[in-house]
């Protein structure tokens, strides 16, 4: 195959990958968009193999190799849970910054053949770069999958002096650069590898749990910029395109949750939570407990119903008892719906496809925006497993640490019913006052099983 | 320990203190129930239907209170059943012991231990046992189906073959609870309701029952609904004046006045005029719900209906809750219910009478041969204390404020550009053209990225993630492109990267389409 056709091959890849991307601003154009990116990839990955630059004898390596790939990226696909969807976007990111590292690594060793002037100096800032950004992917993802997966403890770990850290890593960094570009020699690299795993390692790790949304997003755009570097090391153009795309489309993710956390980008990449700016406000009255025989008559009563997940409903695995009950009420002719904020769960989306799983339809599961303003003419909302995203302090107390975040307001609705392991805080470690509200009934116990039994009184 | 209800003696109260199904739940609280044989025949609960429900019936009252150790009542106690008290026992009723100094005295002298339900302080925790707000529910209820007919139209406006009916326009003053429950009912049967308060932070209140809130024009310091636990204090007499004012703007428009306004331990403020009155159409209609208190209302007859001269009918009955003697027995035997569950922390049908308690402290009146009257003021403040407002803005401040903010985006984004546009020149200067070229591409797809993710749905993220990471698997390019023998350990590296940048692609793919699949449409 010419050069020439392994160019019009790219084009039509990027083509296909906007395409797949683009696909994705509806659930029924979605599925035919993934076709586009499969195909899209399949043409970039024949042009390239059968392409001039890949040596013939080659094709005994690749076939087993991408074989066993193959193999291995379907069992993982085949096998996971949908619960357990950020921990496995996390590893795949984990992948890409290896990759990028690896092919980084291989162009130092392969040298500057060719190349005058100002391009080696560009090639060398490129090779630098790209293991940079692969390294911090890498053993971000590793530790933020470690703690998605409950692997390592989810709270934050905050070091004395960690942005000093940080900053002297990066500083480190960019002087191991101009002596690499001053031919001190390959050892320079690798010394900048290891400082960039232990920025990567550190960063993540001093983020917690709840903000990991944006760690996860935020890596997503990162695999993208390794890709792109790598593109620019090797002079592919749709490796820049690629990159770009997905560095892009990781970035905006990242935007929109600090936006549904009203924290900005920086302090939430820099880790650890915000103390409060002034003692919180007292909050009066008492948690009332309540129990499913009432509960059920509630929902019986009531004619409009809101359902608000959170992460609590994906630990209990309660999405198919959730489900069931809303079929249940669906039948009786109540308006169920879903109230679902930018940030529950543990990856943006989560709770969609969670509640995609266990077969709830998709159009009456809503954005927060576009349900906020039914909570006064709603009879039952049932809160289970969330907290943060449902917390009046963040627009009633100026001093709380969430003071600002946008949060469904439930306890406009007549009844709220809160399904919760117990009275503690939640991640975040704030009271939360809409527990005491008058309207507010606790249902406490494991969600699953809170729910369970009320199906059992739900015909 | 027996819990008994009496029949009401006050001549024409048909309440009851205990219900077939609050007799229910106080068994459940460890009670034995005892009930006055006929005390529920007037809010149609016959003996058999407290039969039914496990309750004791008992022949006389004298043998009532000699059985029972709680006693529960509506009315305040009169004289006679003050007789029947003995030590030791709980008498829980309304009381008003402000106004019933000697009863309170008499009550002590016997030794009983009195719970006034009309002293249950106004907090969160107390709601279910405020026997006030539920009979001021039902009074605000009744007084615009009193209202309605003695009235000679609809409420609501129509349009018929026969001809064009106007609206009744209701005024509603006063924004308690029984004006906000007039407010609802009105409003439900069609009328154009307006209503007024002394107190501006419950304008939020009447508007969100569907009311009109009639506002005053008025700078003074506005008085602070937290002060009062909840209630209205009096005005300024300069207040006054522009109230009245006001009101006289209003009688010849109202077809209905409807008012509620009460000042705790005071005569019933007046408010609306003879003048007013004479002002009104012929056929319009007053309901004074203070009439008890000297009513609002010049004209106003304590426990009458009236007609003036002009055709006005002014409705002054105060017993309008045992009018509906059904429901006031309901809700305030649920009260009395809560109230005895707050007594009976163990719920084992002992009486626990615990002084250290806001609620319960507030509400006695007598304790172990002690007036307990009037009490501490409670721990917890009724509502929260209201914070000063910031100045509305003008239209023009707004207009003023939009415009800054978009010449500052603006700038910022002029500002963005020329320093994206400075970059660019530094590096076109130093880089390669071949570079250029590379850093075209790139440029142009962040922005196509940035288009395109814009418009993917909320609820698609994940499958975006999953989809993001396939083909961020094109990394294998890299990899292929070095496999071609550049020695061992490049051979290796570009292996591993191989295998691992499949994984991604065929996982990537796999799983958003698993994903993808899942989402349907009901």
């Amino acid at each position: 195959m010419s050069a020439g056709i392994v160019t019009a091959a790219y084009i039509a890849a990027s083509v296909l990958f906007i395409l797949a991307l683009g696909g994705l601003s509806n659930q029924e154009k979605a599925k035919r968009a993934v076709w586009f990116g499969i195909v899209g990839m399949a043409i970039a990955v024949f042009a390239t193999i059968f392409g001039p630059e890949v040596a013939g004898w080659s094709f005994m390596l690749l076939i087993p190799l991408m074989g066993i790939g193959a193999f291995l990226g379907a069992v993982v696909a085949k096998r996971v849970e949908m619960t357990e969807m950020p921990q496995l976007v996390a590893a795949l990111h984990s992948f890409v910054g290896l990759a990028a590292v690896f092919i980084g690594l291989n162009s130092d060793i392969v040298g500057t053949h060719g190349l005058v002037g100002a391009e080696v100096s560009i090639h060398e800032v490129e090779i630098f770069l790209g293991v940079f950004i692969g390294a911090i992917t890498f053993t971000g993802s590793i530790i933020a999958y470690g703690k998605l997966a409950g692997k390592i403890d989810g709270k934050a770990l905050i070091l004395p002096g960690r942005h000093v850290m940080n900053a002297g890593g990066a500083i480190l960094s960019f002087i191991l650069l101009i002596m690499y570009m001053g031919d001190s020699g390959s050892w320079t690299l690798y010394l900048m590898l290891i400082i960039a795993f232990a920025i990567g390692a550190h960063l993540v790790a001093a983020i917690g749990g709840a903000d990991m949304p944006v760690v996860v997003s935020m890596l997503n755009s990162y695999s993208g910029w390794a890709a792109a570097a790598t593109g620019f090391l090797l002079g592919n153009d749709l490796l820049i395109v690629t990159g770009a795309l997905v560095g892009s489309s990781g970035a905006i993710l990242s935007y929109i949750m600090c936006k549904a956390m009203n924290r900005s980008f920086i302090s939430v990449i820099l880790g650890g939570f915000g103390g409060p700016s002034g003692p919180a406000m007292e909050i009066e009255g008492e948690m009332t407990a309540t129990d499913a025989a009432t509960v059920a008559a509630q929902l019986d009563e009531a004619s409009a119903v809101i359902i608000v997940p959170g992460y609590g409903m994906a630990v209990a695995q309660a999405q198919q008892s959730v489900s069931e009950l809303t079929r249940r009420l669906r039948a009786k002719g109540k308006n169920v719906r879903f109230g679902i904020h930018p940030v529950a769960g543990r990856l943006p989306g989560h709770m969609n496809v969670l509640l995609a799983e266990a077969k709830v339809p998709y159009d009456i599961v809503l954005e927060m925006d576009e349900i906020n303003a039914d909570f006064p003419e709603t009879d039952v909302v049932m809160v289970i497993g969330s907290n943060d995203i449902v917390n009046p302090a963040a627009e009633e107390d100026p001093n709380s640490p969430i003071a600002g975040m946008p949060v469904l307001e439930v306890w406009k609705a007549k009844t709220v019913i809160v399904s919760k392991r117990g009275q503690g805080t939640g991640y975040s470690g704030i009271e939360n006052p809409l527990f005491f509200k008058e309207n507010t009934r606790m249902f406490y116990g494991d969600a699953k099983a809170s729910l369970d039994q009320l199906l059992g009184l739900i015909s | 320990m027996r819990i008994g209800a009496p029949k009401e003696i006050y001549p024409g109260e048909t309440r009851v203190a205990m219900t077939p199904a609050s007799a229910i739940e106080l068994q459940k609280l460890g009670y034995e129930c005892l009930i006055e044989k006929g005390a529920g025949d007037a809010s149609r609960f016959s003996d058999q239907n407290y039969k039914d429900a496990g309750v004791k019936v008992v022949a006389t009252a004298a043998a009532l209170y000699k059985a029972a150790d709680v006693v529960a009542k509506v009315r305040p106690p009169e004289d006679i059943e003050i007789k029947r008290l003995r030590k030791g026992q709980t008498l829980v009723s309304f009381f008003y012991p402000a106004q019933n100094e000697k009863l309170m005295v008499a009550a002590n002298k016997k030794g009983a231990n009195l719970i006034a339900m009309d002293m249950v302080p106004r907090i969160s925790r107390a709601q279910k046992m405020d026997a006030l707000s539920s009979m001021a529910n039902i009074a605000g209820y009744r007084a615009v189906t009193e209202a309605a007919n003695s009235f000679g139209r609809f409420f609501t406006g129509q349009i018929t073959a026969a001809g064009k009916v106007p609206p009744a326009k209701i005024l509603v003053v006063g924004a308690g609870v029984a004006g906000l429950a007039a407010i609802g009912a009105a409003q439900s049967m069609g009328a154009m309701v307006y209503a007024f308060d002394v107190r501006p932070e419950v304008a939020e209140q009447i508007e969100s029952m569907g009311a009109e809130f009639v506002f005053l024009e008025f700078e003074e310091e506005q008085q602070d609904g937290a002060a009062t636990g909840g209630y209205a204090a009096p005005s300024s007499p300069i207040f006054r004046e522009k109230q009245l004012e006001k009101f006289r703007e209003l009688a010849p428009d109202m077809d209905i006045v409807i008012t509620t306004a009460l000042i705790p331990g005071r005569d019933a403020p007046k408010l609306w005029l003879q003048d007013m009155v004479a002002a009104m159409k012929p056929g319009s209609v007053i309901v004074d719900l203070a009439a008890e208190r000297g009513g609002n209302c010049d004209l106003t007859v304590a426990d009458k209906k009236i007609v003036t001269d002009n055709g006005v009918t002014i409705i002054g009955y105060t017993d309008l809750p045992a009018r509906m003697a059904a429901q006031s027995s309901t809700l305030y035997a649920t009260n009395i219910r809560h109230m005895m569950n707050d007594l009976t922390p163990k719920k084992d049908g002992k009486l626990k009478h615990d002084m250290k308690d806001d609620v319960i402290r507030g509400a006695t009146v007598t304790y172990k041969d002690k007036i307990t009257f009037p009490p501490p003021p409670p721990k917890v403040q009724a509502i929260a204390v209201q914070k000063p407002k910031a100045p509305e803005k003008t239209a023009d401040e707004i207009k003023a404020e939009e415009a800054a903010a978009s010449l500052k985006a603006g700038k910022q984004q002029t500002m963005l550009l020329i320093v994206g546009g400075l970059i660019m020149l530094l590096i076109g200067a130093y880089a390669p053209a071949s570079f250029m070229q590379h850093f075209i591409v790139f440029a142009l797809s962040c922005f196509v990225g940035f288009q395109v993710i814009w418009n993917v749905s909320h609820a698609l993220h994940t499958p975006l993630m999953a989809i993001t990471n396939a083909i961020s698997g094109i990394i294998i390019l890299g990899a292929l492109l070095q496999i071609g023998g550049h020695g061992f350990i490049v051979t290796v590296l570009a292996s591993v990267s191989i295998l691992i940048a499949t994984i991604n692609i065929v996982g990537g793919f796999m799983v958003t389409r698993r994903m993808l699949q899942m989402f349907q449409k009901s």
